[in-house]
């Protein structure tokens, strides 16, 4: 079992505003598992993503990607080091057809059009299809495939199943687990149900700080303690948020 | 603590009152001693442009709308007393009365169709009635507006202390009453309810909708306001120089952008001290690049200083690159850098 | 019947030439959100760079235009890539300061023009055969005209196919729609804009030595009559949209043409054409905000 880290944060601190959003950061992503980020609405897990990749400022703190320090790069130098990104809204480019979103997201003519074909059928058929006229859970696709384009080293992922009946929760979940043999993800997850069957690790957040972290298993064979932190029912659950 | 922050200003304005009973000389910044006609005109027209950016000033600075129109209605203060009294002969009341009202319709229409939309859209529209205005000026319509000569004004219906070179230290009082009268209307409104929503507005506009306010009318209020102090600068600008067209002009409203950041938007005196000092600035530059020794510079010297609006382009420029919060920041500044200095030696 | 083809074709050449400036325009706000007014400057100094090399090449009127073109274009190129590498760049982050500094380069640089070549207008190498006219349905057409209509028709073919076929025009249709998530995909963004701007000032050029050959002649103040009727069908067309720059640019240009002509006449007032383009705006926006065709996430 590696141990490398293919992730470090410390100590990250992000002001949107007048508002703290992220107090103090820090968590290690393992190579080659998958980490879930969990937490109630609003706690920071989106902005903990966008923070890694410089989207929004960060007002202090350090990202270590793969053992080099990105803290300082712009967003495209540190996508180059093989991170793909499935934002919360999907962000498909909508007056692009699908084949031009995947054309666009593809670096250096490599892109491994099999694995995402063979993965998500109904992208090739649609491709010459505009990527604003397909539907939820079609557009989650395509995000996906995007990141998985590329032989990408690190996947973020954010709440990819949000939004799309219990059907397509399940691909997706399929989708993450072919992804998590290839790269090393970070999942942002509502769906418990969906967390307990790809993840390894998991790291939770509340009030913009880590108040829990450690093996997805142990966290998830105590249901009280599920609920203390995440104020839910540990049981599994698909579909509803 | 209030009183000590209206010190300097307050002494500033005394200052600035007796000028016209000084008889000092300002070498190289002035044309002639302070009582004289020419500098006298020359500081009433700063004091008329410390006024109408500061009228700017609150529609950018505190509310924060780019407007490129605002020449338009400083043009409508030029030009409707202008007509009234010379092409219509109306008495001077009747003049003004009329200025008032239109300078209070005409916002009031274009501001309520440029406001339905914002940011870009919004600067390109008012820029667009602004050229509209331009047009109407250039093309004569029924001989009104003199095209681009202009006319003289009928100065019959004015007061007698208001006419004549002599008169000028009046005309300067004036000047000096408008600014003060800008200032005070305008600090009273930025201090109202009003003021703070427009500071809200300005500042995040989506997050006033959620507190239930509708930032619409809101804009609307200082948008009349703004360009209503406006045209009373453009009626002492006809009262001190005259009918010219070049006031319909973009450039207008570009220098008047240019005065507020240089002087600092959305501060108590930023716009004022930067309309007062670029209006002198322009006037320097001008009388400098006219000068022999500068037309026997060689070309690559000669061409940059013989333009004035090229160097006071090229400092607004630095000014936005380097000093973002205009001259009212420099004193923090100044003193952050000594801070960090005296800091520095300690360790 | 003649009167009325006349203008149209008159309005549509003037629409080519707004469409030139305004497609420039509408591209680097679109991708950028960046609102060039030094614009201006980029229409008037193709415009005289044209002008100044055709006085040094010898030839017929022809080669001299064809000539000075070339090198106006070059010169609008590259100083709108000069202007977007040092003063817009640095600003990335700061869109209010952005906009201020393209509005003390207008200003700057519009000066700059009246102190190399003075206030006087130059006169414009036209060859003989585009100030002859062309007989349709009874007008007599000047032949610059058909000039600059194709000239635009080709430059909007080209605009659509670099758009449509190229990686770099996939790029600007995305970063038109989301800057930010072009990033995320591991694009510098930064190049295209720097292309962007620059391809907006090699057009701005061309619109100014269009102007020269419409006009006859050039002046300092033409970048600036240009830009605001650009402006106005920006906003009309919709940012971040080549096809709605040119479906508003042809409106203005008729407009324009026909309430300068039948409005003019029955108001006894020749201003009207230009004010009925602002009605023209105040309408589209009292009716439809966003414009014509709303692309842009800004």
């Amino acid at each position: 079992m590696s141990t490398e880290i293919a992730l470090e944060v410390t100590d990250l601190h992000v002001r949107i505003g007048e508002s703290h959003v992220l107090q103090g950061i820090s968590l290690s992503v393992v190579k080659g598992r998958v980490t879930a980020l969990l937490g109630r609405n609003g706690v920071g897990k989106t902005t903990t993503l966008r923070a890694l990749l410089g989207l929004v400022p960060r007002s202090r703190g350090q990202v270590i990607l793969d053992g080099v320090d990105v803290t300082r790069a712009p967003t495209h130098a540190i996508v180059r080091r093989g991170i793909g990104y499935v934002p919360e809204d999907r962000d498909v480019f909508a007056g692009l057809t699908v084949e031009e979103n995947l054309r666009l997201a593809e670096r250096a003519g490599t892109g491994r059009y099999d694995l995402v074909y063979q993965l998500f059928p109904e992208l090739r058929e649609r491709g010459r299809q505009r990527a604003g006229t397909l539907s939820g859970g079609q557009q989650q696709m395509l995000a996906i495939a995007r990141a998985l384009l590329n032989d990408n080293r690190l996947l973020l992922v954010d709440e990819p199943t949000k939004g799309l009946a219990p059907l397509l929760v399940s691909e997706v979940a399929a989708a993450l687990e072919r992804a998590s043999e290839l790269a090393t993800v970070v999942l942002v997850e509502q769906n418990l149900g969906v967390v307990q069957r790809v993840a390894e690790d998991v790291v939770v957040l509340d009030g913009g700080r880590v108040v829990h972290a450690g093996p997805a298993q142990k966290l998830f064979a105590d249901p009280a303690r599920v609920r203390q932190l995440l104020g839910v029912h540990g049981a599994s659950r698909d579909g509803a948020a | 603590m209030r009183a000590r922050t209206y010190v300097v200003p307050l002494a500033a304005l005394a200052l600035l009152a007796v000028v016209p009973l000084l008889s000092f000389d300002v070498p190289r910044l002035l044309p002639g001693p302070l009582d004289s006609p020419g500098t006298l005109q020359l500081l009433a027209l700063c004091l008329v442009f410390a006024g109408v950016a500061l009228s700017y000033d609150v529609l950018f600075g505190f509310t924060g709308l780019l407007s490129f129109g605002h020449a338009l209605y400083f043009a409508l203060g030029v030009y409707v007393p202008a007509i009234a009294l010379t092409k219509w002969e109306w008495g001077l009341p009747q003049a003004l009365l009329l200025l008032a009202a239109v300078a209070l319709v005409v916002p009031l229409v274009l501001g309520a169709v440029s406001l339905r939309v914002g940011g870009i859209a919004f600067a390109m529209v008012t820029l667009a009635f602004a050229q509209a205005g331009n047009i109407v000026v250039q093309t004569n319509p029924r001989n009104l507006t003199g095209g681009d000569e202009g006319f003289s004004l009928n100065v019959d219906p004015l007061p007698d202390f208001l006419i004549g070179v002599v008169n000028t230290k009046y005309l300067y009082w004036l000047a000096l009453g408008y600014a003060v009268l800008v200032f005070l209307v305008a600090r009273a409104a930025i201090g109202s309810s009003a003021g703070h929503v427009w500071r809200a507005i300005r500042d995040n506009e989506r997050r006033v909708e959620v507190l239930g306010l509708r930032p619409y009318p809101y804009k609307l209020i200082s948008f009349v306001l703004a360009c209503f102090l406006a045209s009373w600068g453009g009626f002492m600008w006809l009262l001190l120089i005259g009918v010219t067209p070049e006031v319909t002009a973009a450039t207008l409203t570009l220098t008047l952008l240019v005065m507020v950041v240089l002087g600092g938007a959305g501060t108590r005196f930023g716009a004022m001290v930067g309309g007062f000092a670029y209006t002198l600035l322009d006037y320097r530059l001008r009388s400098l690049a006219g000068e022999e020794r500068i037309q026997d510079l060689p070309d690559v010297f000669r061409v940059p200083l013989s333009e004035p609006l090229f160097l006071l382009g090229a400092l607004f420029v630095a000014v936005v690159f380097f000093v973002p919060g205009g001259l009212a920041s420099l004193p923090a500044r100044l003193r952050l850098l000594v801070w960090r200095r005296r800091a520095e030696e300690a360790s | 019947m003649s009167t009325f083809v006349l203008l149209t074709i008159t309005g549509l050449g003037l629409g080519a030439m707004y469409f030139l400036v305004a497609s420039g325009l509408s591209l680097i706000y679109g991708l950028m959100g960046v609102l060039n007014f030094a614009h201006g400057a980029f229409i008037t100094f193709g415009a005289y760079a044209a002008w100044w090399l055709s006085t040094k090449v010898s030839g017929s009127f022809e080669v001299q235009l064809l000539v000075g073109a070339a090198f106006g274009l070059l010169v609008g190129a590259a100083l709108a890539a000069l202007v977007e590498l040092v003063f817009i760049r640095p600003l990335y982050r700061r869109p209010v300061e952005q906009v201020l500094v393209t509005v003390g380069l207008a200003l700057s640089l519009g000066a700059l023009v009246y102190g190399i070549w003075g206030a006087d207008a130059k006169f414009f190498p036209v060859p003989d055969w585009m100030l002859d006219t062309t007989t349709i349905l009874g007008a007599n057409i000047p032949n610059d005209r058909f000039v600059e209509i194709a000239v635009a028709i080709v430059v909007l073919l080209g605009l659509v196919g670099l758009l449509r076929f190229t990686r770099v025009g996939l790029v600007i249709r995305a970063g038109v729609e989301n800057r930010a998530m072009v990033t995320a995909l591991g694009i510098d963004v930064r190049k295209a804009f720097t292309l962007v701007f620059a391809l907006g000032g090699s057009l701005a050029a061309l619109a100014g030595v269009l102007s020269g050959v419409y006009y006859g002649t050039i002046d300092p103040a033409r970048g600036t009559s240009l830009l605001i009727f650009a402006f106005i069908v920006v906003v009309i067309g919709g940012f971040g949209s080549i096809g709605g720059s040119a479906v508003a640019a042809v409106a203005v240009g008729l407009v324009q043409q026909y309430a300068n002509f039948y409005v003019a006449d029955w108001l006894d007032w020749s201003g009207a054409g230009d004010v009925a383009v602002m009605l023209l705006l105040a309408s589209v926006l009292l009716l439809r905000p966003e414009g014509l065709a709303p692309k842009v996430a800004h």
